[in-house]
């Protein structure tokens, strides 16, 4: 491991442990519950060596010592399995809160972070920090927890006691055993690249799946369902292939430091018996010595998997805290104002870039009177939804100023303000959950009536009746299997219900056919009389009746007006109205 | 599920009979090793025969070398059958997935099936493998060595009897209760991870909506619930641990306890003793593993029971008698046609039409009307549930898929692609067709001159879906692949709403000239289908409309309506616009 993941997971740790700090009590049952377990199971040969001795010795069998042995045994063994439930029960409660903690900590993160940081990590990497690495913390740290100190208490007590009892058989021990642990090196470092091509071969198969079985109704389509059996299974030979390789390769750590540990067993044993005839040691003790030699080894394979699962949650752990210590958003004002919220806007000489090497917007300036309607078009990427970011303040803008109502957007807070626009994205996004709850996501406690209202005006109720089960079906992840217009006009259903006093359209109606979004823009000046709108969109007919329209380019207004007065100065806008609907001529 | 166990335990009859008998050859050797001890001490230091100690001593290390060679053999074994029978699974559940109707696969949903093609199959490789090597070398040695201590010394032996079933309700008791509990808390952790990713992706409109701390507040109720449940299983589990261990301890003291009666009556020898320990203790061993094998199995037969879901599903579709009534001039033809999606209310009601071959069909409606549902049934993804849909006169539901697939050709409104080449996507439409009918048919889908553009042409490469192409590029690539199978009837799904006007101008018109050929043209756009033979004008999955566009502008309010709202009626003159 490279010099910077040492000091990282260093890092990593003390963060961990400031984590278990609340847990000092279960922490402490745990060190000591693990020592008394570990020192229990070490004294159990030790007393049944005696007891054997007391059986063999030269004054035959001394019943009394014998009991006494038993004794020994039976309150060693009562405290070691009270000694292992307490360590357990102390364990799992450390790391299952310190990961409720984590978990709990990273979503609230998540609100907390700025637009520019989400919109530039992409979500497979943040759930998988957020969940699948706190769960391998989790499980390297409860599987650390138990084993580390365990495992540690057992080695150093086992080199007592056989140090104790004799020092040439202690030594053959420790000299030996760790052989195997060698073994177990050697064998793993020359198969790791059976695991290595099992992994790239596995990656290819999951890809080609996820594309064929997401495009299978074109494979069905075309009948190509015996083509695509035939690719599959081309690859499909060959991850067996590796994968056998690969299983049986690892599979021959296990037998082949068995071998090791067995050898070093007869070795230990004749040694032992040797010592024996000699009278330096008893036969009782020599019995002790071949348990510890059977068992020995074991810690040592135990504590180096440990480490490596450690250092895979160490490695998760500073994962979850780069997350956690990313920048937060700037905060909402300390005092904020109150916002009246009737929908004037005014931006007055705002610039902004998303990166500073890049210039996007620059000295923006426009005046919105309440219950306006303006339009921006201008071609991809000319700052329209940049603008829409500014005036939701998912970003801040870098200088200049947004008011509404004549109160500066950073001087409310931010709910305030996003709860006075209504917004509408192309991107569709639903809850997993029922039509119900989708409708009413901006107001839960609505009632039946205004949510079949808010559907109607959106002209959704005809479809949702015909969904399986009207509006308590229960819509998958994003949207299920609704079309893209279907989900379209949810989401208007959704704003529709809050009645904010201004909107916000951004291509919000691109996937719904001409009719229904003439029906649906009538509903929308209906509801939205007297209230602000911004509407974003490419389909001229859209924003022909906007009060005022906004070419865009470059981050820069380069038109502004009226259908009518933009169209007569011939300028870009009388440009793109004419290549809209130029070919029709012919 | 059993089924499927009982196919591939004959499957692999040879390994499944082989690995485990290696494994037991090798458990065989470890039950000796106490025996040898025991002759250790009682034959050879007793009579202090320097030279028998170091045979034996020999003796132990000879065994665990044949061990180790039974071992190896066993792995392999288990190995081949393991990753042979997930092989064998993955390829099944292809096949499978490819037969599904298109209602079973929107049931499923693509992510269940790819979890089950990946991650389960994975779970019963391991299942498998682990089964092979320890399932039956674990009860061998447990019974092995209650056999050898019987042996040893009947009436201590017994010790070893009573211990034996104690140990096992212990451990399957654990196992009974912990079960249940971790699957559970697996659903609780994907809910968990449902949550985090939905949060994540609609970011902006939870923010917007200023949902922030009800959303939070959800997450932590769903996180508690997690928590809880991981807690009570961890409790559960560390059961096993401590209740095994007091047994094992207890049972040593009772061997220990006769057996010093027994040495002092001199019915038994020292080493003896030492030998019936060393068994407890391998019995401990053994049962440990035996545990986290059952929780592996358990889990390898969760996914072995998902896979059999899918390997179970009945995909076979009837096929109806055709009756024998239709007439086959007509290349398309509906009568009475009802359709509904599971228990929902009908998306089409009693729709009937017929087209006839060489006619062009324009089908308009709004968002959710209909139009969708109506193709699919004439592509036959989806069945009618009233009426009949019949192709060429036949019913479609008397019709092979074979058959179906070689009349209709789709273009459907998500424009899908391949990893690949352009040469190997239009091969979809007709394997290996020649280079001059690739081209003919890029060129009657206007994607001739950006495929010749593109460095390699035909061999250029495309990227999975089509990423590296823009929307229109992939919708003219989807129109030519399906141009190339020389389909009867071609349908195209609204699958010009990326093209510019001219273009979109261009393709109607080269469709329209392919001779024979019944084209339905599903658009928003009134002036697209301005020369359509026949419109069909959906409301509410009703038929509403059918006639030319000059006959629905006088009789079907719907459709002038439509019309309307793309064109202002005081600039009629100046037709539609994008």
């Amino acid at each position: 491991m490279p010099r910077g993941g040492i000091n990282k997971n260093k890092a990593a740790l003390k963060r961990l442990l400031a984590y278990a700090r609340p847990h000092r009590r279960d922490l402490a049952a745990s060190v000591l519950c693990a020592a008394a377990a570990a020192a229990c199971a070490l004294l159990i040969p030790v007393w049944s060596g005696r007891a054997i001795d007391a059986m063999t010795g030269l004054k035959g069998v001394e019943m009394s010592r014998v009991g006494t042995a038993l004794m020994c045994i039976a309150l060693a063994a009562a405290l070691a399995s009270a000694a292992q439930r307490g360590l357990a029960l102390a364990n799992n409660r450390i790391t299952y809160s310190i990961a409720r903690r984590l978990r709990n900590e990273t979503m609230e993160k998540l609100h907390r972070l700025p637009l520019s940081y989400l919109d530039a990590h992409p979500t497979g990497d943040l759930v998988s920090r957020m969940i699948s690495d706190v769960d391998t913390l989790t499980d390297g740290l409860l599987m650390g927890l138990t084993q580390l100190f365990t495992g540690g208490v057992t080695i150093l007590g086992t080199l007592g006691v056989m140090l104790a009892l004799d020092l040439r058989i202690a030594l053959a021990v420790v000299l030996l055993t760790p052989l195997s642990l060698f073994m177990a090196g050697f064998i793993t470092s020359r198969t790791q690249r059976y695991y290595v091509d099992q992994a790239r071969v596995r990656g290819e198969e999951t890809a080609l799946i996820n594309e064929m079985v997401e495009g299978q109704k074109v494979v069905r389509a075309f009948g190509y369902e015996e083509e695509a059996l035939k690719e599959f299974d081309r690859l499909n030979e060959e991850l067996r292939e590796v994968s056998r390789k690969a299983t049986f390769f690892s599979s021959l750590t296990n037998p082949s430091t068995r071998l090791v540990n067995n050898v070093i067993y007869a070795a230990v044993c004749g040694f032992a018996a040797w010592l024996c005839m000699d009278g330096s040691i008893t036969v009782g003790e020599m019995s002790v010595f071949l348990s510890y030699a059977s068992q020995y080894a074991k810690p040592f394979n135990e504590i180096s998997g440990v480490v490596a699962e450690l250092q895979n949650a160490l490695a998760c752990a500073s994962r979850v805290f780069e997350l956690l210590d990313e920048k937060d958003q700037v905060p909402d004002a300390a005092e904020p104002a109150a916002l009246t919220a009737e929908g004037r806007v005014e931006i007055e000489d705002v610039s902004f870039s998303y990166v500073p090497e890049r210039k996007l917007i620059e000295h923006f300036n426009l005046k919105v009177e309440k219950g306006k309607r303006v339009a921006i078009v201008g071609p991809t990427g000319c700052g329209k939804t940049t603008l829409i970011n500014l005036l939701m303040r998912f970003y801040d803008v870098d200088r200049g100023s947004i008011r509404v109502d004549g109160a500066d957007i950073r001087g409310v807070t931010r709910h305030a303000l996003r709860r006075s626009y209504g917004m509408v994205l192309q991107e569709t996004w639903l809850k997993s959950g029922t039509v119900r709850e989708n409708i009413a996501y901006g107001r839960p406690d609505a009632t039946e009536e205004e949510i079949l209202r808010a559907a109607k005006a959106a002209h959704c109720h005809s479809f949702i009746r015909r969904l399986p089960k009207g509006y308590d079906t229960v819509l998958g992840e994003n949207g299920g299997s609704l079309s893209q217009g279907q989900k379209q006009l949810l989401c208007i259903a959704r704003v529709m219900l809050i009645l904010p006093p201004m909107l916000i359209l951004d291509e919000a109606t691109s996937s719904i056919d001409t009719r229904t979004e003439v029906l649906i823009q009538e509903a929308f000046s209906r509801l939205m009389k007297g209230r602000t709108s911004f509407i974003v969109a490419h389909r001229l007919s859209t924003i022909r009746d906007a009060d005022t329209i906004l070419v865009m380019r470059d981050g820069h207004i380069v038109e502004q007006g009226n259908h009518e007065t933009l169209l007569a100065g011939g300028g870009v806008y009388a440009g793109l109205y004419k290549s809209q609907f130029s070919g029709v001529a012919t | 599920m059993k089924k499927w166990i009982r196919h591939y335990a004959a499957r692999y009859r040879k390994e499944c009979i082989l690995a485990p008998l290696f494994k037991m050859l090798e458990a065989f050797f470890d039950l000796l090793v106490p025996l040898v001890v025991a002759r250790i001490i009682d034959t050879g230091i007793r009579t202090g025969d320097r030279g028998f100690i170091l045979g034996q001593c020999l003796v132990l290390a000879a065994m665990a070398l044949v061990g180790l060679a039974c071992s190896f053999t066993a792995q392999a074994f288990a190995a081949r059958a393991a990753t042979g029978t997930a092989a064998s699974l993955r390829h099944r559940m292809y096949g499978k997935i490819q037969e599904m109707s298109c209602q079973t696969l929107d049931s499923l949903g693509t992510s269940t099936l790819i979890t089950r093609l990946t991650s389960d199959v994975n779970l019963v490789q391991n299942g498998v493998n682990m089964f092979l090597r320890l399932f039956l070398r674990s009860p061998f040695i447990v019974f092995g060595a209650v056999i050898m201590a019987l042996r040893i010394d009947a009436g201590i032996g017994l010790v070893f009897v009573a211990a034996v079933p104690v140990l096992a309700w212990i451990v399957f008791g654990v196992m009974r209760r912990t079960s249940p509990m971790y699957k559970k808390n697996q659903e609780m952790l994907d809910r968990v991870t449902l949550t985090t990713r939905e949060n994540l992706s609609g970011v902006r409109v939870v923010r917007a909506f200023g949902r922030e701390e009800a959303e939070k507040q959800a997450f932590r109720t769903e996180n508690d619930a997690l928590f809880e449940g991981q807690t009570a299983a961890g409790r559960a589990a560390a059961l096993l641990n401590p209740l095994t261990n007091a047994v094992i301890n207890l049972c040593i003291i009772a061997i220990l306890y006769f057996g010093a009666g027994k040495i002092d009556s001199g019915a038994l020898a020292s080493g003896n003793v030492i030998a019936l320990v060393n068994y407890m203790s391998q019995i401990l061993v053994e049962l440990v593993k035996l545990a986290n094998l059952i929780v592996l199995l358990s889990r390898a037969a969760a996914g072995m029971g998902r896979i059999a879901g899918i390997l179970d599903m009945d995909t076979v579709r009837e096929r109806l008698e055709d009756d024998g009534k239709g007439d086959p001039a007509r290349a398309v033809a509906f009568e009475g046609v009802s359709m509904r999606y599971g228990d929902g209310e009908e998306s089409l009601t009693d729709i009937t039409f017929s087209a006839l071959p060489g006619q062009t069909v324009g089908i308009i409606g709004s968002t959710g009307a209909g139009k969708s549902t109506l193709v699919s049934l004439i592509s036959g993804a989806y069945g009618a549930t009233e009426g009949k849909v019949r192709l060429f006169g036949k019913d479609i539901k008397s019709l092979t898929e074979d058959r179906i697939h070689a009349l209709v050709a789709v273009v459907p409104q998500r424009s899908q692609l391949f990893k690949g080449t352009v040469r190997s996507n239009l091969y979809w439409g007709r394997k290996d067709a020649p280079e001059a009918e690739l081209w003919e048919a890029l060129e009657k889908a206007q994607a001739a001159s950006f495929v010749r553009e593109k460095e390699g042409g035909l061999d250029a490469e495309i990227e999975q879906g089509g990423r590296n192409l823009s929307g229109g590029q992939r919708q003219r690539l989807t129109i030519a692949r399906a141009l190339l199978a020389r389909p009867r009837i071609l349908i195209l799904d609204d699958a010009s709403s990326a093209l510019d006007f001219a273009t979109d101008l261009k393709l109607r018109r080269a469709l329209a000239a392919m001779e024979g050929t019944t084209v339905f043209l599903v658009s928003q756009r009134t002036a697209s289908l301005r020369d359509a033979d026949l419109i069909l004008v959906l409301e509410d999955g009703r038929l509403v409309g059918k006639g030319t566009h000059a006959e629905l502008m006088e009789t079907c309010p719907v459709y002038s309506e439509i019309h309307y709202s793309q064109n202002r009626k005081e600039d009629e003159e100046c037709p539609a616009e994008e």
